[in-house]
């Protein structure tokens, strides 16, 4: 997946290296971050799962409770059970729910609150009312219990989502996106020293090429010159016309190898 | 947020005793349809009345939490293992005549799962 070919297609310039090297910046730090997030988290959870097994248990020992009050119920007043059910109107225990914030996660947490009247009054009427109220009152303990249960598993839920999902995110920038970003300024970079070679080379190139047309004017005016001076000299005088004639054409052979010579190595550094 | 701000109510789905118990805490509500946010279960009720009841508590908007027998749990044990929402929140409770079995709770078995025990 993190080879050396996964790189983003862009075209190597400096702006875009800039670019590049921003953003790896900035896949850095969000990294950083998310990995606090989820360690945060983590610690929260260990913390849940923690309280879950304790409670747990503890509401298998409040049901019992709850359960050996209502066969005390059952053996004073007789089965209510269908009573009970028929006289079911509109729920007295309710709940709502709150939100908790945990590192940017909104967890739920239940809170039970009564509301109406109580339905179940008249129950137990003739025998064993206080009996009844008494478990009433046990069950609504357990029930409690419960909700609290039940708001630590909604969170449990939800915490094993959101570290999923943070944990993902997380390795995916370790291992996919912040390869690529710096896969991709390796790229860039290579790329621009070989411009700057290839630059490099092509005005060495130029260099040689004006040179090399440089010298060759110099020698053609090196040679005019001398042919020049020769036939003034011809010109002045008839007489040493002839010795100057057999030493001119050495001394012009002779004069522009040396000035190439001497202006060569000026021109080239 | 509003999602969960209308989920007032519980649901139970057990035995009769427990439903009883509960019911005197005051979790009973019958909606304007007619609709009971619990459901006894005995020795005559046909597994599919408990998914078909599990199936709707599930799906209604104003429960937040359902409580369900343990034993009555494991019997549609695939169904509630399928359920991986948030809301509403499954609780198994122990019922008179089955003891608690931390074992077999869904939960608890993520919790073990997670921790590679």
């Amino acid at each position: 997946m993190s080879g050396a070919n996964n790189r983003l297609a862009v075209f190597p310039t400096r702006m875009t290296l800039s670019v590049m090297k921003q953003k790896l910046k900035g896949a850095q730090t969000g990294h950083s971050l998310l990995k606090r997030k989820s360690e945060a988290l983590t610690k929260r959870f260990r913390d849940i799962v923690r309280k879950i097994d304790d409670a747990k248990r503890l509401m298998g020992k409040v049901m019992q409770v709850a359960s050996f009050s209502l066969a005390e119920v059952t053996y004073i007043t007789g089965d209510i059970g269908y009573q009970v059910q028929e006289s079911v109107k509109n729920a007295q225990f309710r709940v709502r729910a709150k939100q908790e914030n945990v590192s940017g996660v909104m967890l739920p947490a239940f809170e039970s609150y009564q509301e109406g009247t109580n339905a179940n009054e008249l129950t137990g009427l003739g025998r064993g009312g206080q009996q009844v109220q008494k478990c009433k009152e046990t069950y609504i303990k357990a029930v409690e219990t419960l909700v609290e249960l039940a708001s630590l598993q909604t969170a449990f839920v939800i915490l094993d989502e959101v570290i999923k999902l943070t944990n993902r995110r997380v390795n995916a920038i370790e291992h996919i996106i912040i390869p690529r970003y710096e896969n991709t300024i390796k790229h860039i970079i290579s790329e621009l020293d070989e411009q700057d070679r290839e630059e490099f080379f092509r005005l060495k190139k130029v260099q040689g090429k004006k040179k090399e047309a440089a010298a060759r004017d110099t020698l053609e005016r090196e040679s005019r010159q001398a042919a020049e001076v020769a036939a003034a000299k011809a010109a002045g005088s008839n007489g040493e016309a002839v010795a100057a004639a057999v030493a001119d054409p050495t001394q012009a052979l002779e004069a522009p190898s040396d000035i190439l010579g001497g202006e060569d190595e000026d021109v080239i550094f | 947020m509003a999602q969960t701000q209308e989920r007032t109510f519980m649901a139970a789905i057990g035995d009769e005793d427990s439903i009883t118990g509960l019911l005197l805490a005051g979790i009973g509500h019958i909606d304007s349809h007619q609709k009971k946010n619990f459901l006894v279960v005995d020795a005559k009720t046909p597994l599919s009345a408990v998914e078909d009841a599990f199936q709707e508590f599930c799906k209604r908007k104003d429960i937040a939490i359902i409580l369900i027998n343990q034993h009555i749990a494991e019997e549609i044990r695939t169904l509630i293992d399928e359920h991986d929402q948030a809301f509403p929140t499954i609780l198994e409770i122990p019922s008179k005549d089955h003891p608690y079995d931390p074992e077999k709770d869904s939960v608890l078995k993520r919790v073990r799962r997670l921790f590679g025990e």
